[in-house]
């Protein structure tokens, strides 16, 4: 037999959390989504660092909006992860009541970026600093978007009794997708907010 | 599992496998042989999730792109047998020449090593499925419907045109109109979701789905090769769909990323092209390569000589290959620092292959070579595979390439690798495990004929181009004048093309003949050492009747290897029959670690592939509406999807209900 | 015999031997008996200092990974074929044996790799610029599909432009600025240089010399559109003074013959919406310039020799000879064609 391989323990059946196919082929996406998102900042880069126009043409970005936004989307990663502890506790309302405020505050990014793009004196078509732009944002918007309809399905999941302390692996997977759509955001802010002022 | 929380030995949450044996005929094989059945008639054909149905439809599929690709050469060679022809118009040259190279290089090379690779990887790795079946099936459909998608401007006369790499501002819309481009750059962004998925799906089965027992350093070097190749896949991919999801909205929505006017740069196509473009070639000829490691040596009656010195270098090409991309535009006039950078890099790639190179040559040396035509097949390949690859250390010398870039020496060296180092071993390949795929032997007269004409064919069509581009002829070029000097060595490439294409029509006929009168196969007909020859051939649908346990590299030749391996366990194992089972292991010593239980068989994933195609067909076509409602069926298929299941214990409901099912 | 054409003999020879070497190696033989020389050969033929080290690395290349494949051929061969010592049926060999067979391999290669690169290297650097300022520096732009050449000065009434064909005097660097009007196009005249590619929106360069009088083709080398292939150009190396000669003549606008008026009349009508006579009213932009057009060898970018034939052929057929082509079939009468022959056989 098989260098004293234990055969006689018990193991998990099925989804368990991070042992499940789900979280791992979660993780491989990330990477795929994440060098998409890497390329779509070096085209960035690429194209500013040749531009002859002022950029960007408009002048350096207002920080605010977007700052708060920025603080609003991660907060509702906050939210995920901690509807992610409760259900580990089988604290299943308050899981609920996480997932939802999650949900909310996603809305209200998706809100505010959205006016943020109606404010623009440019749009995809303008100039090149507007492709870029829009095309950037509309990818990661594009992102959250599917990452809101995740969190509609988990919320919906955990209110029909779906999950409890034993298995919940749509929880930690989707949630995990929705803390790489934030974390994604970091870098799409610094890039496109914060980098110009640096030139 | 020592952590295993109290609460949750519920049986259905918590068990310890069964062990035991179901030999042939037993009550458990037959129980297992209903529960991984697909449904007879249509239904199962268009629901299984059976990676040996999935790998044959790829292998089937990407064949035919050969084909396909290959009468496109056939055709051009026609044309340039002769200086001044006029079989071709420029415009119908110019479709061909891209056609074929889209074709070979996207929808044959890649899809048909998939093929081999979901075919045989739950057979070496000891599992009864791939990580994802349901994913599997999806990206074969979505890998279908995207080659249809590209073909389907052909008929047309409105094919893409513009190269396989498709330069912009050529390929844009100011210098082509028509809707040739917008089929390429969408057909494909589609078949990019086909290989991500398949690449993520390889990726986590070869960390999960092992025997116990199948460390990673008993995985075949086939494994390697295609782990490999998918990990560098999902990082390359993204590029290639990005820039030709920028050319379309170039093309139709009015951006500027490649509109020099407005301040885009052609040369960021390029980088992006090639960033993805140079990866790609190795990853559609590492598993290639990965194939004849493996069963050159079971010709060779010994194991391969240097397994993980083999399986490392595989890993450096990779890592070195996403470094070189600027050697594809030498002629941009980059400045001269990153010109000597860029072709330094290129050359260090050429030390692991000969690592490889050395590896194969010391095997066949030590070995008791057994001259069967796949050792034919892989002995040729080793022969032209460093043919290709001095060439391209030729071409890898910048100052040279200000010379040989764009000329026919670069379509010679493309040939002698993607064709050496793809074409042949797959050949070989498919001669090695037809038995196990059909249950029949090849025949080994017309085996013999069909190497040696293909062989000789080969080198006597693509050898010449090396002179053509020495003598000075471009590529893409749809007629040449008699006064160039052209005209003998293209004379002899095409007779060598069609001597060359005899040869595949000799392996195809030798196909139709072998399934129709082949020998029957025994399980193990080349006494070949690893898992997939330990069941019948062809193998019944669960693979595995119990999980084997696995000690050693090559567990069928474990008693007369002289060294003091261990033994695996082959006929006892886990039995997993309470539904679709199987064990999942960790991703480095494979420790079992959890019971999966697989899907069963869906129209989902034909849906959704149908669905995700029409979402493009939509977006050529500026049908918004009908583009909008595929979107909405697309993610109602998802859903459908991804609604967790109790039979897959991803909920924790009804539990009582539940295991009355299982055992019902 | 001139140097050229001595040269050119000797190139012929050499063409025949590399066909002959294509002959040792290849099992056929019919149709290989040719010796002319292939005008674009750069692996035999290099006539100045920014390709003829390229060549001599060419050839170092060649050689050494010839012998190199011939070595691991060999091997192979040798490993299939050995005698083997008779062994226990039954048994299969060691895994860990024959490393060495890995460890020798590769530290050969990496070491013949290590040399490659450094001379490679110094090839790079040696031609990569000209040890003398350039004596002459001239843009070349790239259409689809012929090449505008010109030659700029300090003083704007001296500079002027041409087609297709380009001249320089021998034995002097030569700067080329590289532009392209439409797509990417690839400069390339591979018996001085190689190539660079002609990219929108940027102005590349290269240099080339020749060391040697004579006429060196130049082609196109990056897939452009449908006559991609027929995108040909020429330099004319010539003398210091020929050159001069040339350049003056070059400059001056087409002096108008009496006679032609009719001819005169119907090029502006119908030609000089494209094409350029300097001197007169016609300015067009989109096709090559034509005062000079009967200095030149060859017309359409290298496809026909300039001979009055082959012009009328030309205006007349230009899509059945160059289907694609950016100049249409003109329908003309044959009178029509005459007088147009007339005037442009002006046009010294
Ligand atoms: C299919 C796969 C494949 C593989 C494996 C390779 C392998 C290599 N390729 Fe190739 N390449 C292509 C596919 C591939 N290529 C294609 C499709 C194109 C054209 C794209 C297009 O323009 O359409 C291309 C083009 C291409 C170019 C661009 C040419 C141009 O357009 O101007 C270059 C330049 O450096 C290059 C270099 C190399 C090198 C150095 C290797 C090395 O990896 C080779 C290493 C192997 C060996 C060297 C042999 C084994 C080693 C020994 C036996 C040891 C002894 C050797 C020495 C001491 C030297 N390739
Ligand atoms: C895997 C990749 C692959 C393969 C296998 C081939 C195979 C062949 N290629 Fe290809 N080729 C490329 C990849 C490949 N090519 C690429 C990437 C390019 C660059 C494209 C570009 O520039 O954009 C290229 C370009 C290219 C050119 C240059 C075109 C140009 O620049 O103008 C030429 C010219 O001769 C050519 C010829 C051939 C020939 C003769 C074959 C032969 O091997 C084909 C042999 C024939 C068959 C395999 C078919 C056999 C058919 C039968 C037996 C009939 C039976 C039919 C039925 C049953 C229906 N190829
Ligand atoms: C619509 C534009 C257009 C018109 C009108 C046109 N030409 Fe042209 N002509 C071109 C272009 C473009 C080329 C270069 C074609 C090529 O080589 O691909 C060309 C090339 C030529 C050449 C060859 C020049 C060289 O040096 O290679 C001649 C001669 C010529 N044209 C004469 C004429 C005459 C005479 C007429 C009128 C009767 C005419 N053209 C009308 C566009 C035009
Ligand atoms: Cu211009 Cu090719
Ligand atoms: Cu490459």
């Amino acid at each position: 037999m098989a260098e004293a391989m234990q055969t006689a323990q018990a193991l998990p059946v099925g989804s368990e959390g991070k042992r499940s196919g789900g979280w791992w082929g979660v993780l491989a996406l990330i990477v795929t989504e994440g060098s998409l998102f890497g390329y779509l900042l070096f085209t960035y880069f690429y194209l500013a660092s040749q531009s002859e126009q002022h950029w960007p043409p408009d002048g350096l970005p207002e920080l605010l909006i977007p700052g708060v936004n920025t603080v609003i989307l991660l907060a509702s990663s906050v939210f995920v992860w901690v509807s992610e502890r409760c259900i580990q506790r089988s604290m299943l309302l308050c899981s609920l009541v996480s997932m939802a405020l999650a949900h909310i505050l996603g809305v209200c990014f998706v809100a505010i970026q959205f006016n943020e793009w109606s404010k623009t004196t440019y749009d995809m078509t303008s100039n090149l600093y507007g492709s870029l732009y829009f095309t950037i944002t509309g990818f990661h918007m594009l992102h959250v978007i599917v990452g809101l309809v995740i969190l509609m399905a988990l919320l919906l999941w955990i209110a029909l009794g779906y999950f409890d302390h034993r298995r919940y692996a749509a929880v930690t997977i989707g949630g995990l997708y929705w803390h790489f759509v934030d974390v994604v955001w970091l870098f799409v802010f610094t890039t496109l907010y914060l980098t110009p002022y640096l030139y | 599992m020592t952590n295993v929380d109290q609460s949750m030995l519920d049986l259905n949450f918590c068990r310890v496998p069964e062990m035991g044996s179901a030999p042939v005929g037993s009550a458990a094989e037959t129980r297992l042989a209903r529960l991984w059945e697909s449904a007879p008639g249509w239904r199962g054909w268009l629901s299984t999730v059976d990676h040996k149905t999935i790998g044959l439809r790829y292998l089937v599929t990407a064949f035919i792109f050969l084909l396909m690709g290959g009468v496109e050469a056939l055709i051009m060679r026609l044309q340039l047998a002769r200086p001044d022809q006029t079989l071709l118009t420029p415009e119908q040259y110019s479709q061909l020449f891209t056609m074929h190279g889209v074709t070979m290089i996207f929808l044959y090379s890649l899809p048909i090593l998939s093929g081999f690779s979901n075919y045989l990887w739950p057979l070496m790795l000891g599992s009864r499925d791939m990580a994802f079946p349901r994913l599997n099936a999806l990206s074969y459909w979505i890998f279908l419907f995207s080659g249809i998608f590209l073909y389907a401007s052909f008929p047309l006369g409105e094919a893409p045109n513009a190269g396989w790499f498709n330069y912009v501002p050529f390929a844009g819309l100011e210098y082509n109109t028509g809707p040739n481009i917008d089929v390429y750059a969408l057909g494909m962004v589609l078949l990019g979701i086909s290989t991500t998925v398949g690449a993520v799906n390889f990726i986590v089965t070869l960390f999960r789905m092992r025997a116990p027992g199948m460390s990673i350093d008993r995985v075949p070097i086939l494994v390697w090769g295609t782990l490999t190749a998918s990990v560098a896949n999902i990082f390359a991919v993204p590029s290639v769909s990005l820039a030709f999801f920028m050319l379309w909205l170039d093309r139709q929505a009015g951006t500027h990323f490649f509109d020099v006017l407005n301040g885009g740069k052609p040369l960021l196509w390029q980088h992006l092209f090639w960033m993805f473009g140079h990866p790609w070639v190795y990853a559609v000829v590492l598993p290639a390569m990965g194939i004849v490691s493996d069963a050159l040596p079971t010709f060779c009656r010994r194991p391969l000589v240097g397994y993980s010195a083999v399986a490392l270098s595989t890993m450096a090409t990779m890592l070195l290959g996403f470094g070189v991309w600027i050697h594809h535009m030498f002629a941009t006039g980059l400045p001269t620092l990153a010109l000597s950078f860029f072709g330094a890099a290129s050359m260090v790639i050429s030390i692991p292959s000969a690592v490889a190179v050395f590896a194969w040559i010391a095997t066949i040396w030590l070995g008791r070579p057994v001259f069967t035509t796949p050792f034919l097949f892989f002995a040729g390949f080793v022969i032209l595979f460093v043919i290709g690859g001095l060439s391209g250390v030729m071409t890898a010398a910048v100052p040279l390439d200000f010379q040989l870039n764009e000329t026919y020496f670069i379509v010679a060296h493309l040939h002698y690798v993607l064709i050496g180092i793809n074409v042949f071993p797959v050949v070989g390949g498919i001669y090695y495990w037809f038995p196990k795929f059909f249950g029949r032997m090849m025949n080994e007269t017309l085996g013999k004929w069909s190497f040696w004409v293909m062989f000789i064919g080969f080198n006597l069509g693509f050898f010449p181009m090396h002179l053509a581009g020495l003598l000075g002829m471009p590529r893409r070029i749809y007629t040449y004048a008699p006064h160039m000097g052209w005209t003998a060595v293209n004379m002899v490439t095409s007779v060598g093309s069609f001597v060359f294409a005899a040869g595949i029509l000799i392996f195809l006929v030798n196909i139709l003949v072998s399934l129709k009168r082949g020998v029957p196969a025994t399980s193990n007909p080349w006494d070949a050492p690893t898992l997939e020859w330990a069941m019948p051939s062809p193998p019944p649908v669960y693979n595995f009747a119990v999980i084997p346990f696995v000690a050693s590299r090559h567990p069928l030749w474990e008693d007369r290897l002289d060294e003091g391996v261990g033994r695996s366990s082959l006929e006892q194992g886990y039995l997993l029959m309470e539904g679709r089972e199987t064990i999942g292991t960790t991703p480095l010593d494979a420790k079992p670690d959890i019971i999966l239980k697989m899907p069963d068989d869906s129209y989902t994933p034909f849906f959704l592939g149908l669905f995700s195609a029409l979402v493009f067909v939509g977006l050529l076509l500026h049908w918004r509406d009908f583009t909008v409602l595929m979107v909405l069926a697309c993610s109602l298929s998802l859903t459908v999807w991804m609604w967790p299941r109790q039979a897959l214990v991803q909920r924790v409901q009804d539990i009582e209900h539940d295991k009355e099912a299982a055992h019902g | 015999m001139n140097a050229f054409e001595f040269r050119s003999r000797i190139g012929a020879t050499a063409n025949y031997a590399l066909s002959l070497c294509a002959l040792a190696i290849l099992p056929t033989s019919a149709a290989l008996a040719e010796n002319q020389v292939a005008p674009l050969n750069y692996f035999l033929h290099s006539y100045g200092p920014a390709s003829t080290p390229t060549m001599f690395l060419g050839w170092v290349f060649a050689s050494l990974l010839v012998a190199i494949f011939v070595i691991i051929a060999l091997l192979l061969l040798m490993a299939i074929f050995r005698k083997r010592p008779a062994v226990a049926p039954g048994l299969l060999g060691r895994e860990d044996e024959g490393m060495r067979w890995v460890y020798i391999g590769t530290g050969l290669s990496a070491c013949i790799l290590f040399a490659l690169a450094i001379y490679t290297l110094i090839t790079l650097n040696a031609i990569a610029k000209p040890t003398r300022a350039p004596a002459l520096t001239l843009t070349v732009t790239g259409y689809d599909w012929w090449w505008k050449v010109e030659y700029e000065d300090d003083d704007p009434t001296r500079s002027f432009v041409t087609a297709n064909e380009i001249h320089i005097p021998v034995g002097q660097p030569v700067l080329v600025k590289l532009k392209s009007a439409d797509v990417i196009h690839a400069f390339w005249v591979p018996m001085l240089a190689g190539k660079t590619q002609m990219i929108p929106g940027l102005t590349n360069q290269q240099w080339l010399q020749a060391d040697v009088e004579g006429v060196y083709s130049g082609q196109c080398t990056q897939y452009c559109g449908v006559q991609h292939a027929h995108m040909g150009l020429e330099v004319v190396a010539q003398s210091e003074d020929e050159f001069r000669t040339w350049q003056d003549a070059q400059r001056r606008a087409a002096d108008m013959t009496a006679g032609v008026d009719a001819g005169k009349a119907l090029f502006m009508d119908r030609c000089a919406g494209c094409h350029a006579i300097r001197g007169t009213e016609a300015v067009g932009a989109h096709a090559p310039d034509l005062t000079h057009l009967n200095s030149r060898r060859l017309i359409a970018a290298g496809l026909l020799t300039k001979s009055p034939d082959h012009l009328v052929q030309w205006i007349t057929h230009a899509q059945d000879l160059k289907p694609g082509a950016r100049m249409p079939n003109m329908v003309l009468s044959a009178a029509e064609v005459d007088a147009l022959s007339a005037f442009l056989s002006t046009l010294n």
